[in-house]
């Protein structure tokens, strides 16, 4: 029987959520409230993403979701049910333990120095190199792509001619640029 | 804890059910950027989310009978690289390029920019230089109204946020003489608030060497995004000239009236607003179609 308190909307919030992390699906309970980040670190064991600033400056949180990075801390963990989500521990896996490419490229030109900021640069790298597979890579295209990752140790010109050495197809290397 | 549930609305329709249903303890969730920042400094606490990131119709840019509709929930990110925004609206596509970072325009979206009814939000600096109409749904009924109509206070926004739901932006289609272009002056290019920021926009007269019409809208000037309507008033007939430029810029800096913040002081921002207006305009029409 039809009441005036009858609720009228269909959707429903959900119990549980299911994603793929890192290449395996995962169905987890919501615990209402729930950042991604949190959801990651505390539930799924992933220490991958870390917490910076938690207020969507610094992306040492960044994940790759549904192809594009975002700030894990700016994300609701409900928001993950039906995405595929990609985190630092994700991009070696499978290979017997061999790098990503731009991980070994990191290494290469010792881009890393605390370490902190590293899984989210590498990641939104990864998804700047991914969108420019034939693109003519210059560095302030690289230096504008990672902007949303701060560094405080490495000065960034390491991370900059890490990622510029990965690029498919490179452009002017001496172009210069303020970003 | 932030909220208790979670919704994910699948229509407007269904938004405004949900909404109405939990009596004003929903509040809708587009890309987040904001609230999740707001939740984390408790500055904010809702006990129901109503996502709207899935509503499909939300999320467009197209042309149609003489307009342009951007939806609510399109990112900065989609507004950035939309070739058809590039071409004929550079003051919304450039405006919305440096918001935040790439992490943050890929999530923020172009409705919640404007409903956080910041006095220097880019995307809004950019809505009112190009004329915008605010497009929502209330309990009531549709509504469309100028979207300067919604900038109340810093921070506060002419829609209740839990019951209304913004749809859309429109504004005119591009004249073949239509002209714009945004600036924006900040300590660094990327992840950092503007001192100053401008949005522009001109329909050259016929001739091309002058200007028939004129918006610009300039923050953070005043509590809300600010319409430069003496300047606008100068520049309406008048001949594209270095001379010209010069007299527009001191009428801006004239009708200006910043405070001193954390951003900058007040003396300095309308220094700022007299070059920058120039500037503005010879982006936007080319520098070449000047004259002395």
């Amino acid at each position: 029987m039809c009441t005036q308190n009858e609720i009228m909307f269909t959707a429903e919030a959900k119990e549980s959520i299911t994603f793929t992390l890192n290449n395996k699906e995962y169905t987890v309970p919501v615990v209402p409230g729930e950042r991604l980040l949190d959801m990651l670190r505390n539930r799924l064991g992933l220490s991958g993403p870390k917490e910076g600033c938690g207020a969507g400056e610094c992306g040492a949180c960044t994940v790759i979701f549904n192809g594009i990075n975002l700030n894990s801390c700016l994300i609701p963990a409900e928001r993950a049910d039906g995405a595929v989500i990609t985190t630092i521990e994700g991009l070696s896996e499978g290979i017997e333990g061999d790098l990503d490419p731009v991980q070994q490229s990191f290494l290469d030109h010792g881009a890393v120095q605390c370490g902190y900021c590293t899984p989210g640069m590498v990641l939104s790298a990864k998804v700047f190199l991914d969108h420019n597979k034939s693109t003519p890579v210059t560095r302030p295209m690289i230096k504008e792509a990672l902007s949303g990752n701060l560094c405080r140790c490495t000065g960034y010109q390491k991370i900059v001619d890490a990622v510029y050495a990965c690029a498919p197809v490179k452009g002017d290397p001496e172009e210069e640029g303020e970003v | 804890m932030y909220w208790e549930k979670y919704y994910f609305a699948q229509s407007i329709e269904e938004t405004l059910e949900l909404l109405k249903h939990y009596e004003g303890d929903a509040r809708i969730m587009a890309g987040g950027t904001d609230l999740m920042v707001q939740f984390k400094y408790n500055y904010l606490s809702a006990k129901v989310m109503v996502d709207i990131g899935r509503i499909k119709e939300l999320n467009h840019i197209r042309q149609e009978n003489g307009h342009v509709s951007i939806g609510a929930t399109t990112t900065h990110t989609a507004l950035a690289t939309s070739p058809y925004l590039q071409k004929h609206f550079q003051v919304l596509a450039s405006g919305v390029r440096t918001i935040g970072s790439p992490q943050i325009r890929n999530a923020g979206t172009i409705g919640g920019n404007v409903a956080n009814a910041q006095p220097a939000a880019d995307g809004s600096i950019a809505l009112v230089a190009l004329g915008a109409t605010i497009c929502g749904i209330s309990p009531d009924g549709p509504f469309s109204r100028p979207i300067e109509s919604t900038f109340l206070n810093p921070g506060e926004c002419a829609l209740n946020s839990t019951a209304e739901l913004i749809t859309s932006f429109t504004f005119p289609a591009p004249g073949p003489r239509d002209r714009s272009a945004f600036v924006r002056h900040s300590r660094r290019a990327a992840l950092a608030l503007p001192i100053m920021n401008m949005g522009l926009w001109l329909r050259l007269n016929e001739e091309e060497d002058g200007i028939e019409d004129a918006r610009i809208a300039i923050g953070p000037m005043a509590r809300v995004p600010f319409r430069a309507k003496k300047t606008e008033a100068f520049l309406r007939g008048a001949k594209l000239s270095e001379a010209v430029l010069d007299e527009a810029g001191e009428l801006t800096f004239e009708e200006v009236s910043p405070r001193d913040s954390f951003r900058g002081s007040a003396a300095y921002k309308k220094e700022l607003v007299r070059v920058y207006l120039k500037r503005a305009v010879l982006e936007a029409v080319g520098e070449r179609s000047v004259g002395k």
